[in-house]
This record gives structure tokens, C-alpha cells and sequence, in this order.
């Protein structure tokens, strides 16, 4: 019966990508750092605080015709450590990944620290370490440890 | 190619070959010619005495020469050039470069973009490497550097040659008290990352509590153009003030050091106390940098 829910809820995709077990509430920031807003042209389906057998609640967001890059998934990783990237092409899932915290993070996270040199017109991204004390920029070797998803470029 | 860019990266027998070295250039064993072929760019973004001063006094010494950008008012810089163009240029021109830039991370990329060793000669409130080794080699000077209790005073917010000399001494065991005025406490994550290191940080709030038990009293300036009036600077500057009076008691090897300029937050009649070391520190500046431009270009 709540599987049957479910299906009403969010309905399948021919062809995109499909970003289950999103930590409940951050299916917006998740959108936010794909580059997708109001004035995109995306076709989503969005569920929030869906009901999980794992988590309690989840989110699920769904992009029509959007096959997401590696930079991406690492984005996304920040927020939602525990969500899994579906690819669907002619409404088969044809590959599925979980996502994973990479060591460093090129060109994700802006720096904190207005002082850093990355915050400038310099021709560098930005470098972070992950770290079990939070997220460590390289340059000017400050520690983000909150607010990551607000970081994020 | 070796860059000298933070004190983190160097190993303890790193620190104290190099240490070997500068008391060995001190004690007038070196070749004055031994960098007679090799010119150093030196690229100060900020104003800067001392640390400018003696790394071409270093070079001098060694028979090297220095190119100078001037100043950022009469440089490319002041057309808009990066950073990272400018180092591109200078690498092209010397053999080693001494960078002094206001922002965080500027000598990492710095490095990044150079094709000759990058020294790093303070970025921002980050590393400032060649003073930590100052620091050390003028603590060795007078007592050895193991299990020491150093007391770090004043802007410890914002005073890289605070942390960077607290991390340092984390390889030598040391107990590290703090005592600084209110919004310039040590940042947390510093102090834990010394706790993670296995130094044991002792914060205080009065500096007559623990004066007494301290073998290096490291003193650095509390920089008034941070505040926004001459009154609430006085309100946080007068928290501490070392005297003659204060230094009644101490340990009898215990030293006053101080990366300078100083304002008035150690007294003048300190200067011809037995303690007080920051000049000689200072000067320990030549031997030091002819070390580390050894290191590099040698």
C-alpha cells in the first residue's frame, strides 16, 4: 500500500536522472547546486519527507533529460552522504551509484575565509582537503565545519 | 625544487638541521660566495622592515643579489595583474622569490604558478615560516626545546607567528599557555589542532597567575587598526603590559621575546633585563634566512 503511494507521489522518467535517499529538507539545496531554479527549464519532480525504510524520511528529486557529471555527484555527496544517483534512459535504470565524499574538492566549496586568496580574482578553484575536523582549504588552511551546503559554488 | 611555505611541513629533524645550519652560518662558518651567481626577487605586497630588511642582508651575505618590485603603488600590480602573472614573470627573472602578501594561501599559489623556490615571508594571518624558525633558534639559544612552558600573549586571533610557533613547538612537547584580550582568543580550531598534536594548551585570563611558570614569554602586538576607536583598543591593549614589576619572580632562565614592532605592551625598561631577547631574535633574522636561502637555492 505505501509502496503504491509512493508511485503516485513521484511518477517515472523516460529519460534523466533520478537522486534518491536525499537526507530529508535538503532536496532544495540539492536543486540549488545543480544550477537549477525557477528560471530553468529542468522538468523535476520533487518529494520531500518521504517515508524510508532506512532513514525514517528522505527526499527524492527527479530531472527529465539531465544525465548529472562526476562534479556533480560530488556536490551532492556534501549535503545528502547517503543518496543514490540513478541514470534512466528509456525509463531503465541504467547505471546506479551511490555517491562518495571525495578526498578533495576542486572548485566545490567557497572559501569561508574572506582573507583567502581564493576569495580573489586569481586564476585557481578552490582546493579542500575532507577531513575528519571538517572541510580544509589547502590555501589559507581554514576549516569549514557548518554550513557546508551554504558554501557551496 | 623545494618552497618554503608553512612550518606544518617541515619534519623536527628538518628544524633543527636547519637550526644547526643558522648556528653555524652564526658562528661565521659559511662561503660568502655561496650564492655569488643567484639573485633573489623579492615581491612585498605589504609593508614589511625587518623580514625585508634581513632577507637582503641574507642574500647580501651569501654573494647573492636581490631584485625588488618596489612598491605595490608603483608596480603592475597596480594595473590589476594577478598574482599569479606576476610570480610568472619574476620566476622568469630569479632564481628564488620571497613573497610578503596580505592574503591567506597567496605564497601556496604562489608556488603553484612559480618555476623557482617560493618563500614564503607572511601571507596574511596565515604562515610567516622563517619567523617560527627565528623564534626557535633564539629559544635554543637559551634552553633546549624540549618539554618547554611557553606563554603566547596578545593578538592570538589574528597572530600567525602565534600559531605557527605553537604548532612548532607541538613537535617538541612544549605546554603552550594563552592569554589574550577578549574578541583575540586563539581560534578553537587551532587549539584543538594543537590538542590533536599532544600539546596541552592552558587558556588564562590574568597574566600574573602563570608568569612565574613560564620558560619563554612570546609577546606580540595588539594591532590598534583593527578596532574601531582609540578606546576600545586601550580597553583590550591594557590587559596586559609586561614590566619589570611582572618579571619580579619569574624563572631566572625565563625569556621575553617578541616578533616586533612593538607598541607599548612591553615596557622600555624591560630592554636591559636579562630576559628580555627580541633584539637579539631580530638579529637572529641574517642567520636564519642565509639558511633557509641555502636550503633552497644552495
Amino acid at each position: 500500500m505505501t509502496g503504491n503511494r509512493r508511485t503516485l507521489q513521484i511518477s517515472p522518467i523516460r529519460n534523466g536522472t533520478v537522486i534518491d535517499h536525499i537526507t530529508a529538507g535538503e532536496a532544495f539545496n540539492v536543486l540549488r547546486i545543480l544550477g537549477i531554479t525557477g528560471t530553468t527549464h529542468e522538468i523535476l519532480s520533487i518529494a520531500t519527507n518521504v517515508a524510508s525504510g532506512k532513514a525514517g524520511k528522505k527526499d527524492i528529486v527527479k530531472i527529465e533529460n539531465r544525465e548529472l557529471c562526476k562534479e556533480e555527484v560530488d556536490r551532492i555527496a556534501l549535503i545528502a552522504p547517503n543518496a543514490t544517483i540513478n541514470i534512466i534512459r528509456d525509463y531503465l535504470v541504467f547505471d546506479k551509484k551511490g555517491v562518495e565524499i571525495p578526498d578533495v574538492l576542486y572548485g566545490v566549496i567557497r572559501c569561508p575565509n574572506p582573507g583567502c586568496i581564493t576569495n580573489t580574482n586569481e586564476p585557481v578553484r578552490s582546493r579542500f582537503e575532507v577531513t575528519a575536523k571538517g572541510l580544509h582549504c589547502t590555501y589559507c588552511e581554514w576549516y569549514l565545519t557548518e554550513d557546508i551546503a551554504g558554501h557551496i559554488i | 625544487m623545494r618552497h618554503i611555505i608553512s612550518i606544518r611541513e617541515f619534519e623536527k629533524e628538518e628544524i633543527d638541521a636547519l637550526l644547526d645550519s643558522a648556528g653555524t652560518i652564526d658562528a661565521g662558518r659559511y662561503d660568502r660566495t655561496a650564492l655569488a651567481d643567484r639573485i633573489l626577487g623579492v615581491l612585498f605586497f605589504e609593508p614589511s622592515t625587518r623580514t625585508r630588511m634581513s632577507f637582503e642582508a641574507a642574500m647580501a651575505r651569501l654573494g647573492g643579489r636581490s631584485i625588488d618590485m618596489g612598491g605595490v603603488e608603483a608596480s603592475s600590480v597596480s594595473k590589476g595583474e594577478t598574482l599569479a602573472d606576476t610570480i610568472r614573470v619574476v620566476s622568469g627573472y630569479a632564481d628564488a622569490i620571497v613573497l610578503r602578501h596580505p592574503r591567506e594561501g597567496a605564497a601556496r599559489l604562489a608556488a603553484e604558478f612559480s618555476s623557482v623556490p617560493v618563500l614564503n615571508a607572511g601571507d596574511g594571518a596565515g604562515q610567516h615560516p622563517s619567523q617560527t624558525l627565528i623564534d626557535l633558534y633564539t629559544i635554543r639559544q637559551a634552553m633546549p626545546l624540549d618539554g618547554i612552558d611557553v606563554g603566547l600573549l596578545g593578538d592570538l586571533r589574528y597572530g600567525r607567528t602565534a600559531h605557527s610557533l605553537a604548532y612548532a613547538l607541538a613537535e617538541y612537547n612544549a605546554t603552550i599557555h594563552t592569554l589574550a584580550p577578549g574578541s583575540l582568543e586563539m581560534p578553537q580550531n587551532v587549539i584543538e589542532g594543537l590538542r590533536d598534536a599532544g600539546v596541552e594548551v592552558v587558556v588564562h585570563t590574568d597574566i600574573t597567575e602563570f608568569a612565574h611558570t613560564l620558560d619563554v614569554m612570546y609577546v606580540t602586538r595588539i594591532q590598534r587598526e583593527r578596532f574601531p576607536d582609540t578606546a576600545s583598543y586601550y580597553a583590550v591593549a591594557s590587559s596586559y603590559r609586561v614590566t619589570p614589576e611582572l618579571l619580579e619572580g619569574v624563572r631566572e632562565r625565563m625569556i621575553v621575546l617578541h616578533p616586533l614592532p612593538r607598541v607599548d605592551e612591553i615596557d622600555s625598561r624591560v630592554d636591559t633585563l636579562p630576559h628580555a631577547r627580541y633584539f637579539e631574535q631580530a638579529r637572529n633574522g641574517i642567520p636564519i634566512r642565509m639558511a633557509l636561502l641555502m636550503e633552497v637555492m644552495g
